[in-house]
């Protein structure tokens, strides 16, 4: 295009700037924006009419003023994309960040994403195996679906998403995945944490990292992700790789987002995020899933902590209406000092059902997951009424499962951070648990499955 | 001015153009690629334009073209068993054209038109045919005929009519004025599709959902909403409603959500089998599929899309049923598109005419006398996502404010995976006194009574759940106790259902009057056997009545249940001392 320079800003406002008089610009074209000292900045077009350009600034608006030199680049973001990825460390706008050379491309892949035909999507179906028994007995992963984990400040969410990364594998197979690793401000610390985890397990060989940390521009936040998921697609759709995507935190993710509606003068929505959430989250999540024809597949862990440990605060709310499931992690059971702390109870895999069975983990998983829920959802609630009548006032069957409760977080949930249990061990584990409990009580387990598993009749 | 003009502003999925002729609602093509897009706006010389494609890279300058049509649909032989995006344009020629991802500026045709159909006239030349009137008959699918009708505002005196195999642009009828018809016509999707008048509603739409038929029945013509937050079974629900529902064509548009969830329906839908006629389910179905991350302003014209295919099925004669999944995704398009207009906002964002769109299309349901003099209905079922699962906020309130059914989701019941999650205290159906009578005609006498001596136990158990919570059940007297007894079995032989049980998933609607009369048999024999000294545990725990619950997970449980009705009530009286 023309790369001609315009020096016609009239307005500066948050991480906007405001210019008129100039070419047809593009919606989305990429900008850089020259200031007095030399120094370059990005952005991207985000409303053009014949008059007023209005410019989003990837790197904040410090120093910019009305001499800043503005050229458009006739094109809208693309992130050079080759197998080079793999095994590298970019900046939250695509830039080496681990001091190698650039990455060569194959091809330039516009970074907002086309959608899915829903009809050539193909169904998840694929067991994940992460290790993980409370994942993989109650909400269980599945290949090419978007699971978030729903945490909240002080818990250990990273180390879930590490070991998740390091175990997972499809059952009997030592297939492993491309993990890419997006950072949305968090800080040099967990992004360390992050980093020497996947150098000590060799993972980083394997991996792919965006990293935007806190005190990098928050602007920068909106595109880390679509270039992540960019990559993702790249390595899974075109290189036929299994690819996992880790990206945390999206609720730094929102909050930039609220941070330009709120300069556009945008009407907001519930607690001043800005209406198109929804739409836009989506279009983040909604980049999982296998389509018809190719081999590989994008499967998804967004890490969220929710404010205020708050469920129901737009980003997990929005999220969990697009994510297919969720797996919550509960305070209480951290402090009990139980790792990892998954609260099963909430948690939910949508696509569990599709993926669990003889022919894929075992025949007795649905009616185990099923058993092990409701005992310790009961459980769970007679506590509560232990608290106000005493555990006397109790009866046979309550009692037990009242036990039963606190050997399911006991046993079953606590694992060391590098115990991997097959889905065997964690099936087999159940029955051990489960076997506390009067076998006339079990009632939501197959008699055929009692009389094949039950350790009695072994 | 022309129809053409030049684009002068761009704010993503909404353009400005200047220097064209341009009426409301006239659909243009944007820039060189042609994006599809309609006028929303006019202000002087600019037309405000929603754009149903992605704008990245589009630039002020480009031309905009006004095809000076309003955005419609295109109705004909072919439209069944179709998958399309939220402007008609089918999934499966978009993928042969694009590939797996959708990209833009791709028309498609609805259906084929190529596509040679047999069409056998039912009108004869001379014949006097008026406005709607059907002229003749073309065999869709195995179990839909497709009745070619006179496009409404039409009418004449047939002059020629043909016979045999015919796409759907040619003609098969002119009439004396010179009019010529085909078999496809073309309706705008805003404008509701006229009919002679509006009846109440008399007949149920019957679901095979015990506690949606005999608790809070819909009625053939009627709306419904449910609003749940996320994880309490929505989706599972509609989909159930459009597989075993007992309308005769469904309309399922999927608004705004999880693309594998709708290819999950896409898959399982062609390899289900309708229990009311025996046939593949997609023979009577169409789908619109607009997940979250396709653009936003087809979103919004989906459900309009899918309500008028629903009306023009409904003008043949027939009970269409459209299950909209989810409501809040369309609601949050228009605010979407009102916030790029700088449109002053009412509640939460949404633009203020929110309430009256919602009402304007649950209005578009209901039971007709059509033009030609038919008979034909449309049952409309919005799914709502309050944020938060908190009903309070503005799209569950428009919704609630017209809908006549409600059927409340929640979160507690589906942790504890009671399932469907419907909450039977605050759900609602203000249709029984019309449908009592249906129901006391096909099913029984005393239908009504027993579904109110239901509704009414469970009604006492919340009750007494309260005191309960205090003191523990054991503090109750027996006679309560027995309650608690009659009532948790409601809850889980009755309202319990499993919607991917191949047997319990759709329960005969007069199987459901049993399994209630079971119940009620329970109460009253377990009362008179305790008044007579038999223990509560010994009458709570005896065989028969386990195995009573258990069979409805078994086939032809209708023709075993009065017997096993009747063995329970003998070991029940067979509980007192001494006997």
């Amino acid at each position: 295009m023309s790369g001609k320079e315009y020096r016609t800003i009239t307005d500066v406002k948050g991480p906007l700037v405001f210019l008129n008089k100039t070419e047809p610009v593009a919606f989305g074209e990429i900008v850089t924006i020259r200031l007095e000292d030399g120094s370059l900045k990005n952005g991207q077009v985000l409303d053009t009419s014949d008059e007023l350009v209005i410019v989003q600034v990837f790197e904040g608006t410090a120093n910019i003023n009305r001499e800043s030199g503005v050229t458009f680049m006739g094109d809208v973001f693309k992130l050079p994309v080759s197998t080079e990825l793999v095994g590298r460390i970019l900046d939250g706008a695509g830039r080496p960040r681990d001091g190698g050379p650039s990455i060569v491309a194959d091809e330039n892949a516009d970074i907002i994403g086309a959608a899915i035909n829903p009809y050539s999507r193909q169904s998840p179906h694929d067991f994940i195996q992460t290790g993980i028994s409370a994942i993989d007995c109650c909400t269980t992963l599945v290949r090419g679906q978007k699971l978030p984990i729903f945490s909240a400040s002080g818990l250990p969410h990273n180390d879930i998403a590490l070991q998740i990364a390091r175990q997972a594998k499809l059952k009997d197979s030592d297939e492993e995945f491309i993990v890419v690793f997006c950072a949305m401000g968090i800080t040099a610390e967990e992004y360390n944490f992050f980093r020497s985890d996947l150098e000590r397990t060799g993972a980083l060989e394997n991996a792919v990292l965006f990293v935007n940390l806190a005190d990098d521009p928050a602007v920068e936040r909106i595109i880390t992700p679509r270039l992540a998921l960019t990559a993702a697609e790249y390595l899974a759709f075109e290189k036929d790789y299994h690819v996992l995507v880790i990206y945390t935190d999206m609720t730094n993710y929102c909050d930039a987002l609220r941070q330009i509606g709120a300069a556009r003068e945008e009407v907001p929505g519930r607690r001043g995020y800005p209406g198109y959430m929804y739409t836009d989250l989506a279009m983040l999540y909604e980049r999982a899933g296998i389509v018809k024809g190719k081999k590989g597949s994008i499967t998804q862990f967004p890490i969220l902590t929710m404010p205020g440990d708050d469920i129901t605060h737009p980003i997990p709310d929005l999220s969990g209406y697009i994510t297919e499931g969720q797996i919550v992690i509960s305070r209480e059971l951290h402090q009990q000092g139980i790792y990892p702390p998954i609260n099963v109870l909430p948690s939910l895999s949508r696509l569990m059902g599709s993926c669990i069975g003889a022919k894929t983990t075992r025949e007795d998983h649905k009616s185990v997951s099923d058993q092990m829920y409701a005992a310790y959802a009961q459980g769970r609630e007679l506590r509560g009424l232990v608290a106000i009548v005493g555990e006397d006032a109790l009866n046979e069957r309550d009692k037990q499962l009242l036990d039963f409760s606190g050997v399911f977080e006991d046993k079953f949930l606590r694992q060391t951070r590098d115990e991997d249990r097959s889905i065997d061990e964690t099936l087999d584990l159940c029955w051990t648990l489960m076997s506390s409990i009067d076998t006339k009580y079990l009632v939501r387990l197959d008699q055929k499955w009692i009389e094949k598993y039950h350790p009695e009749n072994k | 001015m022309s129809n053409e003009g030049v684009i002068y502003r761009i704010s993503g999925p909404v353009v400005t153009a200047t220097g064209m002729n341009a009426a409301m609602y006239d659909v243009v093509r944007v820039g060189h690629e042609g994006l599809m897009g309609e006028v929303i706006e006019l202000h002087g010389d600019k037309a405000v334009i929603q754009v149903y494609e992605d704008t990245s890279g589009i630039r002020p300058g480009e031309p905009v073209l006004n095809t000076e049509e309003t955005l419609s649909v295109s109705l004909g032989p072919g439209l069944l068993t179709q998958i399309y995006d939220g402007i008609q344009r089918p999934l499966a020629t978009l993928e042969e054209v694009m590939g797996v991802f959708i990209t833009r500026g791709v028309d498609a045709d609805a259906f084929d038109l190529a596509k040679k159909w047999t069409f056998e006239p039912i009108v004869a030349k001379g014949d006097d045919v008026a406005s709607g009137q059907v002229i003749g008959h073309v065999q869709e699918t195995e179990t839909i005929v497709h009745k070619i009708m006179l496009p409404p505002g039409k009418s004449g005196k047939v002059k020629t009519i043909k016979s045999g195999d015919f796409n759907v642009t040619e003609t098969v009828c002119t009439l004396d004025d010179g009019t010529e018809l085909q078999m496809m016509q073309k309706w705008p999707v805003r404008s509701p599709r006229p009919y002679r008048q509006k009846y109440a509603p008399d007949t149920p739409l019957v679901t095979g959902m015990r506690i949606l038929d005999f608790l809070f029945p819909l009625a053939k013509g009627g709306a419904a909403g449910i609003p749940g937050p996320f994880g309490s079974g929505k989706t599972v629900t509609q989909q159930s409603l459009a597989k075993y529902s007992d309308a005769q064509l469904v309309v399922y548009i999927g608004c705004g959500e999880r693309g594998n969830e709708m290819t999950e329906v896409l898959d399982e839908f062609p390899h289900l089998i309708d229990p009311n006629t025996g046939k593949p389910l997609m023979n009577r179905t169409v789908m619109i599929a607009n997940t979250s991350n396709m653009p936003v302003a087809a979103r919004e014209a989906s459900v309009y899309t899918g309500i008028t295919i629903a009306e023009y099925f409904r003008d043949m004669g027939y009970d269409v049923a459209l299950m909209a999944d989810s409501t809040s995704r369309w609601a949050e398009a228009m605010r979407e598109i009102s916030s790029r207009l700088e449109e002053m906002p009412g509640e939460e964002g949404y633009p203020a005419y929110l309430s009256s769109r919602i009402a304007e299309f649950y209005e578009r349901a209901g039971r007709v006398e059509t033009l030609n003099g038919d008979d034909g209905s449309v049952t409309v079922i919005g799914a709502v996502s309050p944020p938060g699962g908190d009903i309070s906020e503005p799209v569950s309130q428009g919704t609630l404010r017209i809908v006549k059914v409600f059927w409340g989701l929640d979160a507690g019941l589906a942790r504890q995976r009671h399932f469907p999650a419907i909450n039977w205290l605050n759900s609602y159906s203000l249709y029984p006194q019309s449908l009592d009578q249906w129901f006391r005609d096909n099913i029984a006498q005393d239908f009504p009574e027993i579904r109110t001596q239901v509704s009414g136990l469970l009604q006492i158990e919340a009750e007494l759940q309260e005191i309960v919570q205090l003191v523990g059940s054991d503090a109750l007297p027996v006679d309560q106790q027995l309650t608690l007894e009659v009532a948790r079995m409601i809850r889980e032989f009755f309202l319990q259902q499993n919607g991917f049980h191949e047997v319990d998933a759709y329960c005969d609607i007069n199987l459901q009057y049993r399994m209630a009369k079971a119940i009620l048999a329970f109460q009253e024999s377990a009362k008179s056997a305790m008044a007579s000294g038999a223990q509560l545990n010994d009458v709570v725990n005896v065989q028969s009545r386990t195995d009573l619950m258990r069979g409805r997970f078994e086939k032809g449980y209708i023709d075993e249940i009065d017997e096993m009705v009747k063995k329970m009530t003998a070991e029940i009286a067979g509980t007192v001392e001494g006997n």
